[in-house]
């Protein structure tokens, strides 16, 4: 059921090429929609205990001399991912919802990259799963090269580049596993003893090349300009691309090569470490909002980082519940910076947004933005103090170090989010804008003269709801996820 | 059907003679008459053919010259068929694509005479039959750059020339050496001698330099590439196209039906070195491409790059000092196969597309366009689906043999095929380079009055590339032409 998420998206996508204008964006919506209803439904009703295993649900052989199969499985992991997946969707159709030029092809662009990603989340064939994983580059590359605003082609070019690059090493080492296994159903890989040696680098290189995507420091930086290029469901959804390379490395570099994991564990931790307090540290410099939530991204990727790496099952459990809030709390954030704020003020510069105080004209934006930096910052009820808080007792255990300068780095999440938030919604207003209830100044440059539409709002509510139903009751996902993760072998 | 190959070779020949007695009219309308009918016969051979089972089938022989032991001697096996069948799909699509010349008449009987000698080659199975068909596709390809070309023709055409023409000689002497050590020029029969070496002592290393060498250029292969820039660059579209779609072939066949069989020894011998050629093909062709202004250049060194990667596979295949897992060998050579297919018709595409861009504004540097997304959207559209199929996107033709290549050959030569990766990742550069020159940006002002893909155009690029998706998400129906094959050749290296 739950591989109908893929069809559907797919599906859609053609639809969306064929059918006249005028239906683009309801067609997206409602291929959104079913892709998060259909995650919904397996979530009610697949029972938790057929959820610890990685279980097969569709499997076809699909090139016979080669022993490659359509191969597709789920356990709490994957469908945690794959809901994720589904709001993000959802909610990045309503925040495009009033795209002008080449809608259908917008959509078409972005359903893709959804469909993409329901396909890597889900497959549990090495060869299907690289398929996806090389095949979301492309969309994402037109969604930004065509549709994107600043600096659209360098952005574009760079994403699409250290992608490619990161894939060289991926091929690498999934070819590595592949040769010497002798199989690619990642169930059998995952029982398969590989020698010391053979993972010793192999899962070095698989998972430097999962890294790149996932957006670790120190070769983070297509993120942030990747993001301030992108129109703002580009962002949105590249927000939820980099859990393509995290989850990845999870699914495949730690699952297969246990001890090489075990080898450099630490030197990930290093590195998860220095992003969280780096990238905090950089945000609090930055003058575009949207470089600002850039970075922020990749200090909460830094916490997914750390949590895998502490290899505990609380920690690896707090970093897959950390993907999905990061999921829901990124996407918010850009839509406030790029859609609300960008699309009226037609500036993302916080000196100059601080003095238009958005906070009178925009009361819902504000309210938005509160929320989603209220759930950046980690303040307990949204879903990001579930996840950082079991990622921090569950890596206590075996780096105690790390978390206490993660605890301190925390305060510089804490810093620019709140300096962001005061700049661009509570600044103090000059006299010389004039304001009016609902709208931006009126300056001729400023022409989107339009309050907070409806389907905005939709949007925001729905990833505003993830985020604190998740944050209120993380038991929703965190028993599912749980002994999926226990499963696992690096674990053992 | 008896006679079907024979049919097949002939058919373009009587093509030939048709367009040039052909009073007036429209010459490409005759021309691709006879196309389309060799081609159905093509197909004709596919439904023949048995994929279950080995070795060579529709097998025809007579006697032609005894005193020298050249027998007319034609059949085909998975390898045979799949050359003819790509033949058969890049000729049509090569008249479709090119602008009718100046002169059409002597263009189409050329082009036509080629694509006879093409089908000749790939399903000879005597020496001298072959050669002469290997040499009959030389003159065509000579005369069509050299009369039809674009600027610097006449050095172009002279240097290509030169290059295949010293590359056929030498062969021609290996050849005369192995006869007169064993009296027969038939492939099969003298691969069945070969584990003993063909000839004794160490002339048996002149022979293979010889053959070697006229092979590599013909592929080519990094050092003996450097006749191919020029050569594609400068000929016409449809010529390009046939060029890097199928004349490039006719070396990956001649090393996988001649050289590796007639030679196992002696490649065991030197087979790190053979592979290091094939990786610098790999790396430093795209590195060149990558410095090139010119599209069609530049698509003419990716095109080494991608012919690289079928002689890796294969070298890694014969060269491999330990005996390999035979699912290895089996993935590494279909993925030659599969590659060999895709990318005839991914850098025919290519080519195509090049052409259009070039009759829209007369010039080709990558720097003179810019902005065509917004002018030409569906052009670049369909355009982005080729480069994406050549840069061996899943879920197009290009991934395929490129994922069994690296497969195969990674399990042989692991330090090897570790290092071609990067030719993977430069090509990528290259091609998103390119893209972004050309379709991003602001609108050049000298592409502004572009039309977007015309009815005649599209009939010619939609077919092809649902082609491309049809291989890359369901690729058995290729597969299974070459199966059986590719498990026979298996055993040979095994």
């Amino acid at each position: 059921m739950i591989a109908w998420t893929i069809y559907v998206t797919f599906a859609g996508a053609v639809l969306l090429l064929l059918s006249p204008r005028a239906f683009a964006r309801w067609i997206a919506l409602l291929t959104a929609f079913a892709g998060l209803a259909l995650g919904l439904i397996e979530l009610v009703r697949t029972p938790i205990a057929d959820l610890a295993r990685f279980t097969t649900i569709v499997r076809v052989p699909w090139v016979l001399a080669l022993g490659i199969n359509y191969h597709l499985a789920i356990d709490g992991v994957s469908l945690t991912m794959v809901l994720v997946t589904g709001i993000s969707a959802v909610s990045t159709v309503l925040f495009s919802w009033d795209v002008k030029e080449r809608q259908n092809e917008f959509f078409f662009w972005l359903l893709l990259v959804v469909a993409g990603c329901y396909g890597v989340f889900l497959s549990a064939d090495l060869f299907l799963f690289f398929a996806f994983y090389e095949l979301v580059i492309v969309p994402k590359y037109f969604l930004i090269a065509v549709f994107g605003s600043t600096n659209k082609e360098y952005g574009a070019m760079k994403l699409t580049l250290y992608s490619f690059f990161g894939g060289m090493f991926v091929f690498v080492g999934i070819l590595a596993a592949y040769v010497t296994a002798g199989t690619l159903d990642l169930n059998q890989l995952s029982q398969f003893q590989f020698s010391p040696q053979l993972q010793s680098w192999a899962f070095p290189v698989l998972f430097f090349g999962f890294a790149v995507l996932a957006g670790i420091w120190p070769i983070h930086t297509w993120a942030p300009t990747g993001h301030a290029a992108a129109p703002t469901a580009g962002s949105m959804l590249l927000a939820g691309i980099v859990k393509l390379g995290s989850y990845a490395g999870l699914r495949v570099a730690m699952n297969l090569f246990p001890q090489g994991f075990q080898m450099w564990g630490k030197w990930i931790v290093l590195l998860g470490v220095i992003g969280i307090v780096y990238a905090a540290a950089v945000a609090l410099r930055q003058h575009d909002l949207k470089f600002v939530i850039g970075y922020s991204s990749v200090s909460h990727m830094g916490f997914v980082m750390f949590g895998l790496a502490a290899a505990t099952a609380l920690s690896v459990s707090g970093a897959v519940l950390q993907m999905f809030s990061h999921g829901a709390i990124a996407a918010l954030l850009f839509a406030v910076a790029g859609r609300m704020i960008y699309r009226r003020t037609h500036t993302r510069e916080l000196d100059v947004l601080a003095g238009m105080s958005l906070s009178r004209v925009l009361p819902f934006a504000a309210f938005t933005f509160v929320v989603a930096s209220a759930a950046s910052m980690g303040i307990p009820g949204f879903s990001g103090f579930a996840a950082e808080i079991t990622i921090l007792i569950g890596a206590w255990k075996t780096y105690p170090v790390a978390v206490w300068i993660t605890g301190a780095g925390m305060v510089l999440v804490a810093a620019f989010t709140l300096r962001a938030l005061k700049q661009s919604f509570f600044g103090e207003a000059r006299s010389t804008v004039q304001l009016q209830d609902g709208r931006v100044a009126l300056d001729p440059d400023w022409n989107e003269q339009q309050t907070i539409t409806a389907a905005e709002k939709c949007g925001a509510c729905l990833l505003m709801f993830a985020t604190i139903a998740v944050g209120l009751y993380p038991k929703l996902l965190l028993d599912r996820i749980m002994p999926a993760v226990e499963a696992m072998r690096f674990l053992q | 059907m008896a006679g079907l190959i024979t049919t097949t070779i002939f058919i373009p020949l009587l093509g030939a003679i048709a367009v040039s007695i052909w009073p007036r009219g429209n010459f490409r309308g005759v021309a691709l008459i006879f196309t389309v009918i060799s081609a159905a016969c093509a197909l004709g051979l596919w439904r023949d053919f048995n994929t279950a089972l080995a070795g060579l089938q529709l097998v025809e022989r007579c006697p032609w010259i005894p005193a020298v032991g050249a027998e007319y001697l034609v059949g085909v096996d998975g390898l045979s068929l799949l050359l003819v069948l790509l033949t058969s799909l890049i000729i049509p699509f090569a008249f479709l694509a090119q602008p009718p010349p100046r002169g059409g008449r002597a263009f189409y009987a050329t082009m036509l005479v080629m694509q006879s000698a093409l089908y000749g080659t790939f399903t000879a199975q005597n020496f001298v039959l072959w050669f002469l068909f290997y040499e009959m596709s030389l003159i065509p390809a000579f005369l069509l750059i050299k009369i039809w070309g674009g600027e610097n023709r006449d050095y172009a055409a002279t240097k290509f020339f030169l290059y295949t023409f010293l590359g056929s000689v030498a062969m021609l002497l290996s050849f005369l050496g192995i006869y007169f050590a064993r009296q027969t020029f038939d492939f099969a029969v003298l691969a069945s001698m070969a584990k003993n070496g063909l000839v004794p002592g160490n002339v048996v290393w002149l022979a293979f330099a010889g053959i070697f060498l006229g092979l590599a250029v013909k592929v080519p292969l990094f050092p003996f590439h450097t006749w191919l820039p020029d050569a594609y660059q400068t000929a016409p579209t449809g010529v390009s196209m046939v060029l890097t779609g199928v004349l490039s072939k006719m070396g990956v066949y001649g090393f996988v039906r001649l050289l590796l069989p007639l030679f196992p020894n002696e490649i065991k011998i030197i087979g790190p070195w053979l592979l290091a050629l094939a990786v610098c093909s790999i790396v430093f062709a795209p590195l060149a491409a990558w410095a090139q202004k010119d599209l069609k250049r530049m698509i003419a060194y990716l095109s080494v790059n991608h012919l690289g990667y079928c002689m890796l596979s294969l070298f890694a295949v014969a060269a491999s000092p330990v005996v390999a897992a035979r699912i290895d060998t089996d993935a590494a050579l279909s993925g030659v196969f599969m590659q060999i297919f895709s990318h005839g018709i991914t850098a025919a595409t290519l080519f195509y597309f090049a052409g259009l861009l070039e009759q829209r504004r007369g010039q080709r540097g990558i720097d003179d366009f810019g902005g065509l997304m917004q002018r030409t959207p569906l052009l670049c559209g369909w355009m982005s689906v080729a480069i994406f199929s050549s840069l061996g996107l899943p879920g197009l033709n290009g991934f395929i043999g490129e994922f069994l290549i690296f497969k195969g050959s990674f399990a042989i030569a692991p330090g090897f095929a570790a290092i071609a990766v990067i030719g993977l990742f430069v090509t990528a550069i290259v091609f998103v380079r390119a893209m972004q020159s050309l379709f991003s940006g602001p609108l050049a002002e000298s592409c502004s009055a572009f039309p977007d893909l015309l009815p005649v155009e599209k009939l010619v690029v939609v077919p092809i590339t649902l082609l491309m998706f049809a291989v890359g998400i369901a690729p058995q129906f290729i597969f299974n032409i070459f199966n059986t094959t590719v498990v026979q050749m298996a055993r040979l290296f095994a």
